[in-house]
């Protein structure tokens, strides 16, 4: 179980301390009361506050972080949207559905519930009541202040304390059962938007006077859901109360201490996940008569293979980003070995920490090495029971370059495309270039058929093979200007590519700010960029870059402030 | 397997869990159902005639142009090829041709603007700019007073769904019947026709909670800007939706004669093969109309098959979307024969549908009587993304309000105005539907009883 009774600290001195940096905030705020014209150039460059909604693997890591690993969330999650090739810029525009609302409503209070239970109670509450079959608002208030800390990522205010604890009050005498009542409560709390999306408060910024910043536990939230994807652990929050996050030092120090933990890797493996769209892998299917290997375990491994490829290259080895696209390192399980061609020995011993994987290098010269080549790369980026050039290359140029391929017209015919009974066009490539001879299709399958042809040796399934309908397969191609004959020869040439760099930095960049990027970004894109080719395009060092970045933390003029010069309250969303 | 009707109504586990525990018990006993009808056997609830539902049903595709249609406009036309399953059902349903969605120079985004304009009246210029859907427009006037504002589902196993409440935010689609079945049928389901009543004390528990935290809203909106200000509040709207629910838990409802607990089923093999899709579309169609006749909510949205259909048959490399592009056309008959074959079972899917409803007997009618399912696609012709002669079907004449047994040809009046009537039928107040091309304020008459 991950959680520690350390993480709840008594918070009567914390709330009494936040109040008082709330009227700090405010006070602040007062003296500033006209922006200098330097001060509003800098605007220019920063962006509003931006409020994202929970993903659903946030809500399990935080959830399970607070209240331990052994709770069981059950229910699924509201649909999330993609938006400029991020889940994280999606987050940041939806809002909650009926439907979804019923489903975090059953979640909170399967999870409350098993808070409360005999089970856990004596861990995770603090205290015991007076009576079970009676309010008693000092344990309550004991508990919901400790849990709420953690959940809205600061202390509570005294007036949303008091709601839930007058809640839990009016449900005990309902239910005339103390645990129950606090469970409502509880779950009333995990309901709330303030644990369901990451909400930012502004404060004026002592140090630059007319500019504005996150407060500190904004900003802790900003790091530790960057770095952890997760909320603030105690200590996080502890720094943010004390001050020491708002200075450079104190920042450094907690970059550094999350950077460090082992939890970095659920940091990494969310941004991973996001970028790869590997959420989309949960809808792939292969059909079962053509791809009788392929099966839901299979494609479960294959999303899983890559993500352990990633944190022991990224975070493990800590090696070069562009090397992901080369190593011929990776990780099987006997299943993937059959499509790998791969002996792997049957899991030796289930329930280690590895859980049957082992690791594996493919010999100098084998067809595979790199993402490109992984079986959930070639497989995502087909159709169920044919592989797709056209897909595979469209997700290179878009996944890996950001590049946007435009769409295919609308009366398009597509007749001779794919048809793969055609004793004429035999191959894929065949196919396609009957197809690009017309005049409307040509512009965008030149960019990239060339790049997918060069996987043609990889089924739908991410199966091996050198011919298609008995013509051998030509993996010929080239990608702006840089020309190749083979799978590894593309993935040189994407490993070698300043554009596949410069756009992982660009991912990252919209990843953490969680908003699009403008062109007033190019300048601090341009400084990362120029960061990650020096510190030799290791990722932990970009994040590092990233996290302790001053701009990361920077915000425009607080909109309500701008439409009414009177309003000072500005500075807290929580002050009451 | 359609869900089958239990003759015994199940106990309610939270009665037989929770009993009295908490709250004084208040056990209204119900006289006999044939009370509830009138002299002619009509079910009336709480002294009115029952309540009208609506209903989307989306399939992927379209039909092929010129097998659909019926030549005879008007009353008593003879069924086209494409549709011959329907024909039992002719006199209940409308076919409504020569209608389009108008792209008034913006780019046709395939298999998406054609939706848009079927759903939401117009091509939306932004996200944010997206209007809400027409089941939720219809649900703001009938689907207020019901445990469920709406209920979605799909049967092609993606959450995505066509039906929003605005600004793009989009209701996810339920894809599992057994999720469903324990959404409405579980332990929190009040059967309408139980002979006791008794308030559960932790709705009543939970009343208090939900509203406590919407007191939280003006703190929470205060220093928003105007666009996170708007997400909150649907949030909020939703919140309220959710109270709403609970509130209705803990008043009797009113019996409804065809309502019975249908019997819990395992879900069907899940993916994108033909037969299983059809399957869990049955389950569905089953499910939904208990949930109609039971009260549960008022407007419901099925989604057989998506836009860019997936749908394909087991060893088939040929998804229903990629044979519509690239399959050849039969040189006898001039339609492609593997493409055909699926929209015909598209039609298939609809007739268990409309079955579903039928099979619910309500005095001398049937629970598709008194609702209305607006049947769109995304395209008039697949293979070239055709916005022109859109299919569009009816079925139900929403307890009278609509006419039925018409075949309606548009000329190529915007698809709009289909929606538009079915608006003007269930009481929403609107003087016209959609913007710029797609824009109408004219009703069908002919089919507007």
């Amino acid at each position: 179980m991950m959680m520690s009774i350390s993480l709840f600290k008594p918070t009567n001195d914390g709330i009494a301390s936040f109040l008082r940096f709330v009227s700090v905030g405010v006070m602040a705020a007062l003296l500033m009361t006209t922006a200098s014209p330097s001060a509003i150039a800098a605007e220019a460059s920063v962006g509003k506050p931006v409020m994202r909604r929970l993903s659903p693997e946030q809500y399990i890591l935080t959830i399970n972080g607070i209240f331990g690993r052994d709770i069981d969330l059950g229910g699924n999650f509201e649909t999330e949207v993609r938006e400029d090739g991020l889940l994280a810029l999606g987050a940041s525009r939806v809002s909650v559905s009926a439907t979804g609302m019923e489903r975090y409503d059953a979640m909170a209070r399967a999870v409350a519930a098993q808070v409360v239970d005999p089970a856990h109670r004596d861990t995770l509450i603090p205290c015991k009541p007076a009576s079970v079959s009676e309010p008693d608002n000092a344990c309550a208030r004991q508990f919901l202040a400790e849990a709420g800390r953690l959940l809205y990522r600061r202390p509570l205010t005294e007036q949303e304390l008091q709601i839930q604890v007058d809640t839990a009050a009016a449900a005990t005498v309902r239910l005339k059962k103390f645990y129950d009542g606090l469970g409502l409560s509880l779950a009333g709390m995990l309901g709330l938007p303030q644990f369901l999306f990451h909400m930012q408060t502004v404060e004026g910024d002592p140090a630059n006077p007319g500019q504005y910043r996150l407060d500190a536990y904004s900003k802790a939230s900003a790091l530790s859901f960057l770095l952890w994807n997760s909320g603030p652990d105690g200590e996080l929050l502890a720094a943010a109360e004390g001050g020491a996050l708002q200075t450079p030092e104190g920042l450094a120090r907690q970059v550094d201490r999350l950077l460090a933990s082992p939890r970095l890797e659920d940091g990494v493996r969310a941004f991973f996940t996001d970028m790869l769209q590997m959420h989309d892998f949960s809808a792939l299917t292969k059909d079962a008569e053509i791809y009788p290997k392929f099966t839901t375990g299979v494609a479960q491994d294959a999303r899983e293979q890559t993500m352990r490829v990633i944190v022991d290259h990224v975070v493990t080895r800590g090696a070069d980003y562009r090397d992901l696209f080369t190593t011929r390192r990776t990780f099987l399980t006997p299943a993937l070995g059959a499509i790998y061609q791969v002996p792997v020995r049957p899991y030796p011993e289930k329930d280690s920490p590895n859980r049957g994987w082992q690791p594996y290098e493919f010999p100098e010269g084998d067809h595979r090495a790199g993402l490109l080549t992984q079986l959930s790369f070639v497989a995502m980026h087909s159709h169920p029971g044919r592989s797709s050039p056209t897909l595979r290359g469209k997700a290179v140029r878009e996944i890996f370059l950001c590049q946007k391929v435009p769409d295919p017209p609308g009366n398009v015919n597509f007749e001779v495309v794919q048809d793969t009974k055609n004793t004429i066009h035999r191959t894929a490539r065949e196919r396609l270039d009957a197809h690009a001879r017309e005049p409307m299709c040509k512009g965008c399958h030149k960019l990239v058929d060339p790049i997918g042809l060069a996987l043609e040796n990889f089924d739908s399934a991410g199966g091996f093979r050198t011919s298609e309908n008995g013509a051998a397969i030509d993996t010929k191609g080239e990608i702006d200007g840089v020309k190749y004959e083979d799978a590894l020869g593309l993935a040189k040439a994407v490993h070698d590519s300043p554009a596949a760099t410069a756009c992982l930095v660009k991912r990252v960049h919209a990843y953490t700010t969680g908003r699009k990027t403008t062109p007033a970004d190019n300048e601090w894109i341009k400084r990362l960029q120029d960061g990650f080719i020096a510190d030799g395009y290791k990722i932990p060092a970009l994040l590092r870059r990233i996290a302790t970045d001053e701009m990361l933390y920077r915000v425009a003029r607080p909109q309500t402030e701008a439409a009414n010069p009177a309003t000072t309250l500005f500075a807290q969303t929580t002050a009451q | 397997m359609v869900a089958i009707p239990t003759a015994v109504k199940r106990l309610h586990r939270r009665r037989v869990l929770r009993g009295m525990v908490g709250g004084a018990a208040v056990s209204v006993g119900l006289p006999l159902l044939n009370c509830f009808l009138n002299g002619n056997g009509a079910a009336l609830a709480a002294g009115g005639p029952l309540p009208t539902c609506f209903g989307t049903f989306f399939f992927g595709l379209g039909f092929n142009p010129g097998r659909w249609e019926p030549e005879a406009i008007g009353a008593n036309y003879t069924m086209a090829p494409e549709l011959s399953a329907l024909a039992p059902f002719r006199d209940k349903i409308n076919i409504y041709t020569g209608m389009q969605a108008f792209l008034d120079g913006r780019p046709n985004r395939v298999h998406d603007t054609g939706v848009q304009v079927c759903m939401h009246g117009e091509i939306a210029r932004s996200r944010e700019a997206t209007p809400p859907s027409i089941d939720s427009l219809i649900g703001d006037v009938i689907g207020t007073r019901t445990r469920f504002r709406s209920i979605e589902v799909s049967s092609i196993g993606s959450s995505r769904g066509y039906s929003s409440r605005g600004r793009g935010e989009v209701n996810p689609s339920e894809v599992s019947p057994a999720a469903l079945y324990a959404r409405i049928f579980g332990p929190e389901f009040q059967d309408p026709n139980a002979a006791t009543f008794t308030p559960d004390p932790l709705m009543l528990a939970r009343k208090s909670v939900l509203s406590g935290m919407s007191e939280q809203r003006a703190a929470l909106v205060r220093d928003l800007g105007a666009e996170d200000r708007a997400r909150l509040d649907g949030y909020f709207t939703s919140l309220r939706e959710l109270e709403n629910q609970v509130s209705l838990s803990l008043q009797k409802p009113e019996p409804l004669q065809a309502c019975t607990t249908p019997q819990t089923e395992k879900d069907p093999t899940t993916g994108t093969v033909v037969e299983n899709v059809l399957a869990t579309n049955k389950l569905f169609s089953g499910l939904l109309a208990h949930t109609l006749a039971c009260g549960q909510t008022r407007v419901f949205n099925s989604i057989y098959t998506s836009a860019l259909s997936t749908i394909r048959r087991a060893g088939s490399a040929d998804t229903h979307h990629v044979l519509t592009h690239e399959e050849k056309a039969d040189e006898k008959t001039g339609y492609q024969p593997e493409t055909t074959w699926f929209n015909e079972r598209s039609v298939e899917a609809l007739v268990d549908l409309i079955t579903a409803l039928s099979n619910l007997h309500e005095g001398p009618g049937t629970l598709l009587d008194r609702t209305v399912i607006y049947v769109s696609t995304d395209t008039g012709r697949a293979a070239v993304h055709s916005l022109i002669n859109m299919p569009l079907i009816t079925v139900g004449s929403a307890g009278g309000r609509m006419k039925t047994g018409i075949h309606y040809h548009g000329n190529s009046d915007p698809v709009t105005r289909v929606g538009l009537t079915i608006q003007r039928a269930l009481g929403v107040p609107t003087s016209s539907w959609g913007n710029d091309s797609n824009t109408t304020s004219a009703h069908i008459n002919d089919v507007l009883a």
